[in-house]
């Protein structure tokens, strides 16, 4: 029963970064080049200008909330288990988002380096 | 892709490596926090490496999402993944712990992987069809400044 518990936290925590990852991208892309924003107007103006932006915050939040299920999935289940598995279920999960949603292009180089360090991941923590 | 953005990016593999590290070593010190108790939580924060593990991801935010600004996702995370590899180093070479075959293994795939992405272009274009747009100026504005 607990690993189910662990499953789900996990099930929560990669989709929860997931959409904070593709949310934050989205909203950093919305904002433009910061450092050559930053040049021309200022720092103020940019920070100003990321916090005003609506995917930007419910990015911060959708990582809150994948931070906070990580806590409570590291209360319910082993840290060699949780850690691992949901970072290298990220890696491939923000792959799929990366393309599908932001319309990236995710040739077979970048599917293979998920590939790689999703595995390389699981490798270090066994 | 500039020297400046290869320093943003080398940040965000430095930044979570040395924060995560921080916390870590702070987090062992002050011990198991129960989860239903936040007043422990807030306390945390009084411990100096807590602290400076704080101050470093509030960095490690910065440079990920100024990362983010002017390159794909799917090129940004194998350089926060970096920090595994960084991690290990500092931990094998700096503090003398052993390291197994298979995070070795583990490493190899990681720096693999990133090895692979750099390789490619940092940004793709959002939508199949726009090769006929004006190509994106590489900053050349601001190199033009003295």
């Amino acid at each position: 029963m607990k690993l189910h518990y662990a499953w789900a936290a996990i099930a929560v925590i990669v989709i929860a970064s997931t959409a904070g990852d593709v949310l934050l991208s989205r909203a950093m892309k919305q904002v433009g080049d910061v450092g050559e924003r930053w040049r021309r107007s200022g720092l103020v103006s940019v920070i100003a200008r990321v916090l005003r932006n609506p995917n930007f915050i419910f990015g911060l939040l959708a990582m809150s909330a994948a931070f906070y299920s990580l806590l409570f999935g590291l209360s319910w289940g082993d840290v060699s288990l949780i850690a691992p598995a949901s970072a290298s279920l990220t890696f491939v999960a923000n792959a799929v988002a990366a393309r599908f949603i932001l319309h990236e292009r995710v040739d077979g180089r970048r599917w293979a380096a998920a590939l790689l360090v999703a595995a390389g991941v699981v490798m270090m923590a066994i | 892709m500039t020297p400046r953005k290869y320093l943003v990016l080398a940040g965000v593999t430095v930044f979570s490596a040395a924060g995560d590290s921080l916390l870590s070593v702070g987090m062992k010190q002050i011990g198991g926090i129960p989860l239903h108790d936040f007043r422990h939580l807030l306390l945390a924060i009084l411990n100096p490496w807590v602290a400076g593990g704080i101050l470093l991801l509030i960095a490690f935010f910065a440079s990920y999402t100024s990362a983010l600004s002017w390159a794909d996702l799917t090129y940004v995370l194998p350089a926060s993944s970096l920090g595994y590899v960084l991690i290990a180093f500092i931990a094998r070479f700096g503090l003398h712990e052993q390291i197994s075959v298979t995070r070795w293994i583990g490493i190899a795939l990681i720096t693999s992987g990133v090895g692979i992405v750099a390789g490619g272009p940092s940004l793709t274009p959002p939508h199949p069809v726009v090769r006929s747009a004006a190509p994106i100026p590489s900053s050349a504005a601001s190199r033009g400044k003295p």
